[in-house]
């Protein structure tokens, strides 16, 4: 089995093209034999596409492994532990409706996640833990219901904060005598904000403009992420989201990121450039839509994500529903090594002809 | 009487103008025969119908020599019947030219018609609208004006139950939800409905037969299946290979060689569909004991499984996704059918085979069998009913 310990040593950004491929084709070559061995439907898809552990033992480059769609994670229990060993259950709203995506997690894997989303977020934020402030509010990790992929990277993010607020209380209201109270107390430090990029334009952003409050934010560094869909729907660009947060409180260290709850953990980070880059445990590969190749850099296609921490459920190699192209590898001028990338967002929906469950849609 | 007519775009015809004062008229009555006689001219020479195989295909459907046809299939059988009255047809929002042979049938069986076409702004129902209007507004034709009203309305239960309450036959197309929706809004006591709810359908496939096969097959199958995304309820989803192990496997890679040639010039699967094509097998994968065939591509997507059950059509998926099954006999269909299976289209000499399968084994599902390439063609026998007498009322005189 692959000494998770050992590769989680590794520097975060700090592996470049040869090193990271075998590093990644050792340890999710071992991955996939370990899930091929202990669950079973993934076994079972394994075997009905040809992969026999002789073939998947051969492979050295990890972008000839097997891969699963995501929205398998919403049909199925998938699990390579016993029942006893699981620690905890994620689940994440998806865009198909009511359909959630259950992610079985072991205190191995759960804890491996926390690490390295510590050790990634430690590349933004520096060693020493912030004062947090989380563009949200506290309902929704509190109430059951609500909870979701939004509870999930809260509870996640939150902590890595020394000392944490919500900035919303829990009718989503900004609650803007907390938020000042809270900087009075940490004022002169560095200041960590987390939140959804759709929340923080409409109950952030829209509400300064509106009230003209203006806290000062200028020595913090903002981390969001949850895509750009609605704000797309709004014509609301990136620069247009970054000038209005440097505008209304002076934020200009903003991160995106790009992540989801089947790969908690290895999230791929937005540079100073305006880069996306997975960190040395993890890795995004562009698939052709056409015959699922692998994508020359530049040619925009299916994201795959592959990442070291699935122990526990076989989601250490997954095909996405998003769109996204690699930009560069190992030269983005922020020095980071490995791909660069954009998401361009989710694949449209097809315009699909056919005689059935027309009238039910909304037309 | 509408309470929002302003909801309802009228394409052609009027709405609700004294309805009580239609009378049905006997089927296949000879102006509405020459009606369709001159649609089907129009629409050949309109200078857009060659963009549109579905409009030639409804052009060719009208024409005189298919009408007279019909007319000879029901000779002896339509001397005592009348239309039923107004008939209201809900087309199929995506797929544009239902509307048209619906209209056509409920016509020819002697109906008025009203039909909600669909919400999309299709090129081919503008086409056939037009056409339509022009002959209504000829005095040659202008005594039909009262029985073709075309419609087009956003989802709406008023609306629905308003149209409803007035028809003596209603007809849903669109599958089950879409029957499931309509059925909201109630019908009068004496009206009596048509609908076409989900189906799926298969193919058998004579494997010796196939191993000959030229081209034209491949263009056939394309009809049948990925014209419309393989998502039309006829369109084959399980292709059956009747013959030796070793044969069926070389006529299906001679098969599947000739259409992915085809498709590489015809067809591009949208991402997502890829997508779900192989979302698809991998469920297929965790369910049962199938195999998945390469192709170099997602064009095809092959799927073959080991035994047939009534439950392989949850696997479907659009776009060119195939289960496939080889057998000596025809024996395991049986396993298949369900009441959901419509077509059976098949290659080689296995029309009377299939036939008398399906009459010895009582199957409670096939309502058609046809060849290859024929699936999609219309025919006033579909779905199991025979849609001019399903539509007509019979006098019995003694």
């Amino acid at each position: 089995m692959v000494n998770l310990d050992t590769i989680l040593q590794q520097p975060v950004y700090g592996t470049a093209h040869a090193e990271k491929t075998a590093l990644l084709a050792d340890t999710l070559r071992e991955l996939t034999l370990y899930h091929d061995s202990n669950c079973p439907e993934y076994h079972r898809i394994l075997r009905a596409f040809g992969y026999t552990r002789k073939r998947i033992g051969a492979v050295e480059d990890h972008r000839d492994l097997p891969f699963i769609p995501v929205r398998l994670f919403k049909e199925y229990e998938m699990r390579s532990v016993s029942e006893s060993e699981l620690f905890k259950t994620m689940t994440s709203s998806g865009t198909t409706g009511q359909q959630v995506s259950k992610i079985f997690l072991d205190r191995q894997t759960s804890s491996a996640q926390s690490k390295v989303l510590a050790r990634i977020m430690c590349e933004y934020t520096g060693k020493k833990r912030l004062p947090m402030i989380i563009l949200d509010t506290s309902a929704v990790i509190k109430n059951r219901m609500m909870f979701s992929a939004r509870g999930a990277g809260i509870l996640g993010f939150q902590m890595l904060g020394a000392d944490r607020v919500f900035a919303l209380n829990e009718d989503m209201k900004l609650d803007i005598a907390a938020l000042e109270a809270f900087l009075e107390k940490h004022s002169g430090e560095r200041i960590f904000l987390f939140g959804f990029t759709f929340m923080i334009w409409q109950h952030f952003c829209k509400v300064l403009r509106e009230t003209g409050e203006r806290p000062d934010l200028s020595r913090g560094v903002l981390v969001h992420g949850g895509g750009w869909k609605k704000l797309a729907d709004q014509h609301i660009s990136t620069e247009a989201f970054r000038e209005e947060l440097k505008e209304l409180c002076g934020i200009t260290d903003v991160h995106d990121y790009y992540g989801m709850v089947e790969q908690t953990g290895t999230i791929s980070m937005e540079c100073e450039c305006g880069h996306l880059h997975p960190s040395t445990f993890s890795d995004v590969i562009i698939r052709d839509s056409f015959d699922f190749s692998v994508c020359p850099h530049g040619k925009k296609g299916i994201i795959q994500v592959v990442s070291v921490l699935p122990h526990s459920y076989p989601g250490h190699s997954l095909l996405t529903e998003d769109e996204g192209v690699i930009v560069g590898e190992d030269d983005c001028p922020c020095g980071r090594k490995g791909v660069y990338f954009h998401v361009l967002g989710r694949l449209k929906n097809a315009e699909i002809r056919g005689c059935s469950d027309t009238y039910a849609e909304k037309s | 009487m509408l309470k929002n007519p302003e909801q309802i775009e009228v394409l052609c015809g009027k709405l609700f103008d004294e309805y009580g004062s239609v009378f049905p008229l006997p089927p296949f009555s000879q102006k509405v025969c020459s009606f369709f006689g001159s649609l089907a001219s129009l629409l050949m020479k309109h200078p857009q119908s060659r963009n549109y195989p579905d409009v030639v295909a409804f052009g060719f459907f009208c024409r005189q020599a298919n009408i007279e046809g019909l007319r000879c299939r029901y000779e002896g059988q339509t001397e005592n019947r009348l239309g039923r009255g107004i008939s209201f047809h809900i087309a199929p929002s995506n797929v544009p030219i239902i509307f048209a042979y619906s209209m056509a049938v409920a016509l020819l069986a002697g109906n008025a018609c009203i039909v909600r076409v669909s919400s999309k702004p299709f090129e081919q129902i503008e086409i056939v609208c037009g056409c339509i209007r022009e002959l209504l507004a000829s005095s040659e034709y202008s005594v039909l004006a009262d029985y073709i009203t075309l419609v087009r309305y956003p989802r709406s239960r008023k609306i629905n139950d308003e149209l409803s309450s007035v028809c003596d036959l209603r007809v849903i197309w669109g599958g089950d939800s879409t029957v499931e929706e309509v059925r909201c809004s109630p019908l009068p006591p004496r009206s009596n409905e048509i609908t076409f709810a989900d189906r799926c359908s298969a193919a058998v496939f004579d494997a010796e037969a196939v191993l000959s096969s030229k081209s034209a097959l491949a263009h056939d199958f394309y009809n049948d299946t990925y014209l419309y995304d393989q998502n039309a309820c006829s369109s084959p989803r399980i292709i059956y290979w009747l013959g030796d192990e070793d044969i069926c496997e070389r006529a299906a890679e001679h098969f599947w060689g000739m259409v992915h040639g085809y498709l590489l010039e015809k067809y591009s699967v949208e991402p997502v569909i890829s997508v779900d094509k192989y979302t698809a097998a991998c469920r297929l994968a965790i369910e049962k004991d199938m195999q998945v065939i390469p192709m170099p591509d997602q064009l095809i997507s092959r799927m073959r499984v080991y035994s047939l059950s009534p439950d392989l059509e949850k696997y479907r998926c659009a776009g060119g996704s195939f289960i496939e099954y080889f057998d000596t006999s025809l024996e395991a269909l049986a396993g298949l059918v369900s009441p959901r299976i419509q077509t059976i289209s098949y290659y080689g000499k296995l029309a009377e085979k299939l036939r008398s399968f399906v009459i010895e084994h009582r199957l409670n599902g096939i309502d058609r069998i046809v060849p290859v390439g024929k699936t999609a063609d219309f025919d006033t026998l579909w779905d199991g009913y025979d849609l001019i007498l399903q539509m007509s009322r019979r006098i019995s005189v003694q």
